[in-house]
């Protein structure tokens, strides 16, 4: 029983990382309407900005703070050159768009930081927790741990600042409808480029436990593949529901990868093993005949 | 007018484009002996191909300062593929105009390219060199001759670890258990095949664990690796997985001194970003890494002395990639001059003959040695029946800072093993409507 609970927690636990990169899609959903492509890219170009700060010789806070900087330049830009001129365009072009600037960034962060492979230390070892080996047989790790308080962290934060601030309003505003947002006075610009902002910041933490766990390289921009289930299930339009979503698919995925294959294998022989690349979406799309809006997402109801 | 200059600004900027990828090699001449190299130096495994494709021209220039292939000059142009089998199969459908009259062998570093392009080079009689990639089976020249297998494959390079695991516990692995956790994909799966068939062999209990691509979450794997108390953990893993799968070992107390992967997940790229995760890990390898090696040095020496060198960032100068770069070149560069000792020296060879080449290589100690390049790679005897030439590798281990050597060369089970594809090569002929060539045959008329 207790590798049963094992599995379970180690499956909460990378849920949640699962979770931050998708709470960058949902910042950006909320106040565009669009999906963001390239949600990945950026926490790539995050992390690579900040170890290639690390690699001309600044501390890391100092790198940190200049990532955020990059990041932020980087908002501004996107609102200036890319999305200004398509305001009230259907949300499939301002997808394109995503896709476009998603291959944009994986051209330029090389350029700009180099594509070796680097390590990245945040101070964080993701090794056992002695005390839970000891007395239950169970591996729950450090750096899981200290990466969900973050998560639990940075999910407080934006959920206070979209219910109880001006500027999370107006950001739900412009997700409704951008042309009836700017009518009532609403500037759409700053809030495109505030929120593209603190995507790129949510983008840099992901970027920072993602690159501290598995190396600082261009895998990072294939973190979206495990964001996009978490978004299905939990809804593209809610914080809390990336968290709850990314618990699920986290928890079921191993599960399965644990459960399923043996099972398979003794039905018809063969391998059956690597399914947890292709079970959350599944998973997912069963989700979505149950409950098309996903867990916690808005439910979209048009006049007739 | 504003307008204006900034369409003349484009026109500038695209045209400087095309010229600078113009000049980034060397001008190929009528009856220069030329390399397609379709390359990657950025994409997922960009840090990758820098290494490799940086040692491996930086070798072709080396041959070009010291005067070419006797007296013939190189030339090559690179083409990015991303590790794209589609962009792949472009370059090549885009350089070989360019090769058709003297093609060297084709390098692509990638399983997916190779498979792309096995046939076709085939047909347009361009050599295509798999150097511990690409299609086992075509090690059996008598169905695939233009294809090449070199050095060694994954099939010989599992039962080589066996064999290395087997010395280690005093000739016997009857009762242990072996975890095999890889890469989902063709290139995972290609030597489960041997591993069975060792499995059987040594009496030792087989456990295959998949990883979904990329493998950059690999907890459930390593839980259930914890719960079956391997003795060893042999994996085939490429990019993001391999640091993944050592930093998750770390997590879940399982020795990495008793995991030995393959040589994809084997080089400084896999091992520094895992940090102290990786110390104690060890690896397959063809070729050795380190600047001490003459050749490497001479490189050094010459080439960058001059200014002439490939990589931007010379602390890759003697990676594992990098010198796996050079050996790769020292391989094809030796097989034209084999060509040419048939064809006629100072000429530049044809596919056709370079083909011959390379299927009738002899790379001894002795020859190495001239070369400066002891060591560095194992002796290559290739024949019509033997595309591989070699199936030896050694076994390195991360020491934290360095790969140290832990063995001498060790050759997987030949007796076992090339039975396996040689088989796997008979049913490829069969479906495609080949009429393999008799080896034995041309080996009498030699």
């Amino acid at each position: 029983m207790s590798f049963f609970f094992e599995v379970l927690i180690g499956g909460l636990l990378a849920g949640i990382m699962y979770s931050l990169v998708a709470l960058g899609f949902v910042l950006i959903y909320k106040a565009s309407g669009v999906l963001n492509f390239a949600q990945g890219a950026m926490v790539y170009f995050a992390a690579l900005a900040v170890v290639g700060f690390m690699d001309k010789g600044a501390p890391l806070w100092l790198a940190l703070i200049l990532g955020f900087v990059v990041m932020t330049l980087f908002g501004i830009a996107t609102e200036k050159f890319v999305l200004r001129k398509m305001v009230n365009q259907p949300p499939i072009a301002l997808f394109m768009a995503t896709i476009g600037l998603s291959f944009f960034i994986e051209g330029l962060a090389p350029m700009l930081f180099g594509n070796d492979v680097r390590p990245l230390d945040i101070g964080l070892v993701d090794e056992p927790i002695p005390a839970i080996l000891d007395a239950f047989n169970i591996v729950v790790s450090r750096f899981d741990l200290a990466a969900a308080g973050i998560a639990a962290l940075l999910v407080a934060v934006l959920a206070l600042f979209f219910q109880y601030t001006r500027v999370g309003r107006a950001l739900r505003a412009v997700a409704d409808d951008h042309q009836a947002a700017l009518s009532i006075g609403i500037p759409l610009q700053h809030i495109w480029a505030l929120v593209w902002t603190v995507a790129g910041f949510v983008a840099l933490v992901s970027g920072m436990l993602w690159g501290a766990r598995n190396g600082v390289q261009f895998a990072l921009t294939f973190t979206a593949l495990k964001a996009l289930p978490v978004l299905i299930l939990g809804g593209f339009t809610s914080v809390p529901g990336a968290i709850v979503g990314g618990l699920i698919i986290g928890a079921s995925e191993k599960l399965a990868e644990i459960y399923i294959p043996p099972v398979m294998q003794s039905m018809f022989e063969g391998n059956f093993g690597g399914i947890e690349g292709w079970f959350p979406y599944v998973m997912a799309l069963l989700f979505l005949l149950v409950r098309p809006e996903g867990l916690f997402g808005e439910k979209h109801i048009d006049r007739v | 007018m504003f307008k204006k200059s900034r369409q003349f600004a484009i026109a500038v900027a695209a045209s400087a484009a095309c010229l600078a990828g113009a000049f980034s090699a060397p001008a190929q001449a009528a009856d220069d002996q030329y390399f397609m190299l379709p390359d990657y130096r950025v994409g997922p495994y960009g840090a990758n191909g820098q290494a490799f494709y940086g040692g491996f021209i930086d070798y072709l220039t080396y041959v070009n300062m010291k005067g070419g292939i006797d007296g013939v000059p190189v030339a090559w142009d690179e083409c990015e593929t991303e590790y794209n089998n589609a962009k792949g199969v472009e370059c090549y459908e885009r350089l070989k105009s360019k090769a058709k009259n003297f093609a060297a062998p084709i390098h692509t570093m990638s399983t997916g390219i190779s498979y792309a392009l096995v046939d076709k080079t085939a047909a347009d009689k361009m050599p295509l060199a798999m150097m511990g990639y690409g299609l086992t089976m075509a090690v059996d020249g008598s169905v695939f001759p233009y294809a090449f297998p070199l050095v060694t494959t994954y099939q010989m390079q599992a039962s080589a670890i066996i064999k290395f695991l087997k010395d280690k516990n005093g000739g016997s692995l009857a009762g242990k258990k072996i975890v095999f956790l890889y890469h989902d994909s063709a290139y995972g799966k290609e030597p489960i095949i041997a591993l069975e068939a060792e499995s059987r062999l040594n009496k030792f209990e087989l456990v295959q664990i998949p990883v979904a691509h990329p493998g950059n979450e690999q907890g459930a794997q390593w839980q259930r690796i914890r719960q079956e108390k391997p003795d060893y953990v042999i994996m085939w893993g490429w990019g993001v997985m391999n640091m993944t799968a050592l930093k998750t070992a770390q997590k879940m107390g399982f020795p990495r001194d008793k995991m030995i992967g393959s040589w994809w997940a084997g080089s400084e790229e896999d091992v520094i970003p895992a940090g102290d995760a990786a110390k104690g890990y060890m690896s397959a390898t063809w070729n050795v890494s380190g600047t001490n090696v003459p050749l490497i040095a001479d490189i050094e020496k010459t080439v960058y002395g001059a200014g002439k060198g490939n990589l931007s960032d010379k602390s890759k100068l003697g990676t594992i990639l990098y010198n796996r770069g050079v050996s790769a070149a020292v391989l094809s560069v030796e097989a034209i001059r084999t060509a040419q000792a048939k064809y006629g020296k100072g000429k530049a060879m044809t596919g056709e003959q370079v083909r011959w080449g390379l299927e009738n290589l002899n790379l001894t100690d002795a020859r190495l040695k001239t070369l400066g390049a002891t060591g560095l790679l194992p002796e290559v005897k290739t024949s019509c029946d033997n595309h591989e030439g070699s199936g030896k590798v050694k076994i390195q281990q991360w020491d934290g800072a360095k790969w140290v050597l832990v063995s001498d060369w060790i050759e997987g089970n030949k007796a076992l093993i090339h039975p396996l594809f040689q088989a796997d090569a008979k049913k490829y002929a069969k479906e495609k409507g080949i009429t393999p060539r008799d080896c034995a045959a041309e080996a009498k008329k030699k």
